[in-house]
């Protein structure tokens, strides 16, 4: 029998230990598949984050580090300029990367660092229990925003995406979610261009892709896709925002 | 014989570094160390394969060399003190991960952002651990740019034969002197090979991963276990110190770096008014010198702790001495550099 479907190889056999209905899972897979295309998976170096994703490690089957909360593309930084060889990518999720590695990311994309970043922005803090993030719609409840964000005093979920691809510095921005088959087949288009950016030695690339959190967020599996479509899409809108001629 | 240069401080340790094979810069403006920074962003362009990065933040720089460091090369960052404060994190992270790499601190006075003058007040961050949990670095103090030039090449090569971090803890004095220095021929020593565990790539072999944490608070500790038998390992086998006139001293100095150096000349004129003085100096502040200290106390009843801090070390000898003898402080702090005087003056008092 031909087998037509099966786990990416840059995969490892360990199952995956997130939450039923997060899409860390779709997100990681994503990222092998591609991985597993370009045929890259002995010269890739992948960074994990702190938060759900710092298991991301565990499931990866490339060389992998933990880098400190944040920090991820300074370590990146780091990797790619000691082996430029070597296909370099952080795996962040919005806590991470929007609120406490700010610095971080800005610099690192302003550089033009060639490296590809994986963004998760599922609106909230996860690991931790559920407390409001930068990208924390407005009026949402979280644990630290218990009578819904309030952007008075609380600030606008930040659009990173759009923020980033501001710099001149960054060569690929785009913004995915992966709430249903169709816009699974775009993240990964997506995420694929970004690594192609990096293999062509273009620059920096960043995918955002919004994502659930059924377990903080109080839904179901299905309810959360369906607000990641109601809620998240209206506000941080899908597509390209920056992408040099000639992947795109 | 190698050559001899008329060198500053900060650049001989720049020059020391990339000799030691080290390509890899990665740092942050700070007064009084940034002369090293601006030697590497000269130097490391024009070798292949190097890279320097003046980085956003002190936090970013750290967080580099803990990336660099994972793919085995020879990796360092440098600051002064408030901006050392700001590296913790990622020390602590590169310690628990048990990468090798060299972090230089040119004190300044503290606390806060303190004064731009030389300081010793970063002692317990440097020989405690400085962030959190429990770790420590391997600390060298240098006395002169000389000291500077060889420490420094010492430091990358037992970060890698510990895979620990190691630390050059100068102050601005040191670093913004000039002197002769001599970059010698160095002896070929074998280290371990990093294959087993950097980050290249997985081809033709099982992924590695560097990751310093473990939820499981057994394997933690254990973890913990293994780290702690290093430094017990640094404790026996690379204590380092100079010792000067301890037969027949009437009262030993301990002082390390800047404040050793004055004490040199204390002792001299000390010497010409019948005044027998003693130094220990701890060459590596962590593993600290206690045997000598220690042995020293059952012939000398009188120590001296001299410091530009408010008594940090002395806290390290009075463990040594262990109650047996009497050990007094002295110490100017905030930039104020003690002087010969001074210190004379002192040691007078406790030889009455």
């Amino acid at each position: 029998m031909k087998k037509v479907f099966g786990k990416p190889k840059s995969l490892t056999k360990d199952p995956f230990t997130y939450c039923p209905g997060c899409h860390h899972g779709i997100a990681h897979r994503l990222v092998a598949e591609v991985v597993d295309e370009f045929g890259i998976r002995e010269k890739t170096i992948g960074v994990c984050p702190v938060g759900c994703s710092v298991f991301a490690y565990v499931f990866f089957d490339c060389d992998m580090i933990c880098a400190a909360h944040g920090r991820a593309p300074a370590v990146a930084t780091g990797i790619k300029r000691a082996k430029p060889d070597s296909i370099v990518f952080t795996y962040q999720g919005d806590g991470d990367l929007a609120s406490i590695g700010t610095a971080e990311i800005v610099h690192t994309a302003n550089r033009g660092e060639n490296i590809t970043v994986i963004f998760i922005n599922n609106a909230i803090y996860g690991m931790t229990g559920g407390q409001m993030a930068p990208t924390t719609l407005v009026g949402q409840v979280t644990q630290t925003s218990p009578y819904g964000r309030d952007a008075k005093t609380m600030g606008y979920p930040m659009k990173v995406a759009e923020m980033l691809a501001a710099l001149k510095g960054v060569t690929y921005i785009s913004r995915v979610a992966l709430n249903k088959p169709a816009n699974i087949i775009k993240a990964k288009k997506s995420i694929k261009k970004a690594f192609q950016v990096q293999l062509d030695g273009k620059g920096f690339s960043l995918v955002e892709i919004l994502s659930t959190c059924p377990t903080n967020w109080g839904l179901s599996p299905i309810e959360a896709n369906k607000w990641v479509e109601e809620n998240m899409i209206p506000y941080y809108p899908l597509g390209e925002l920056k992408t040099p001629e000639e992947v795109s | 014989m190698g050559e001899k240069m008329l060198m500053k401080g900060n650049e001989a340790i720049g020059e020391a570094a990339i000799r030691a094979g080290c390509y890899f810069y990665f740092g942050y403006p700070i007064t009084p160390q940034s002369e090293l920074t601006a030697y590497m962003s000269k130097k490391l362009p024009k070798i292949k394969n190097a890279a320097f990065i003046q980085a956003e933040s002190e936090v970013a720089a750290i967080n580099m060399v803990y990336g660099a460091a994972a793919t085995g090369v020879r990796t360092m960052t440098s600051s002064s003190s408030p901006g050392i404060s700001l590296k913790q994190e990622g020390i602590s992270y590169i310690a628990c991960a048990e990468l090798p790499c060299v972090i230089v601190n040119m004190q300044r006075g503290g606390p806060g952002l303190g004064s731009i003058q030389p300081g010793q007040a970063d002692y317990f961050q440097a020989t405690k651990g400085g962030g959190h949990g429990d770790y420590h670095l391997i600390v060298l103090a240098p006395s002169s740019v000389q000291e500077l030039v060889d420490l420094t090449m010492d430091a990358f090569d037992l970060a890698d034969k510990y895979t620990n971090p190691a630390m050059i803890l100068g102050d601005g004095l040191i670093g913004q002197m000039m002197e002769s220095v001599e970059f010698k021929e160095r002896k070929k020593i074998n280290l371990p090979d990093k294959e087993g565990w950097i980050l290249t790539g997985c081809k033709g072999r099982e992924k590695n991963y560097i990751v310093p944490f473990n939820l499981d608070p057994y394997e933690m500790e254990k973890l913990n276990f293994k780290i702690q038998d290093k430094y017990n390992e640094l404790k026996e086998k690379e204590v380092r110190y100079e010792t000067i006139n301890l037969e027949n001293a009437d009262l030993i100095v301990v002082a390390y770096g800047t404040v050793a150096r004055i004490v040199k000349t204390v002792i001299a004129n000390a010497k010409k008014e019948g005044i027998n003085i003693g130094l220990i100096r701890p060459i590596t502040l962590f593993p600290f010198p206690e045997k000598i200290i220690a042995e020293t106390s059952e012939k000398v009843n009188k120590f001296l702790v001299a410091e530009m801090s408010l008594g940090q070390m002395v806290e390290d000898v009075k463990l040594a001495v262990n109650g047996k003898v009497e050990v007094n402080f002295y110490g100017r702090v905030g930039g104020v550099i003690p002087t010969q005087s001074e210190i004379l003056t002192e040691i007078k008092k406790y030889l009455k």
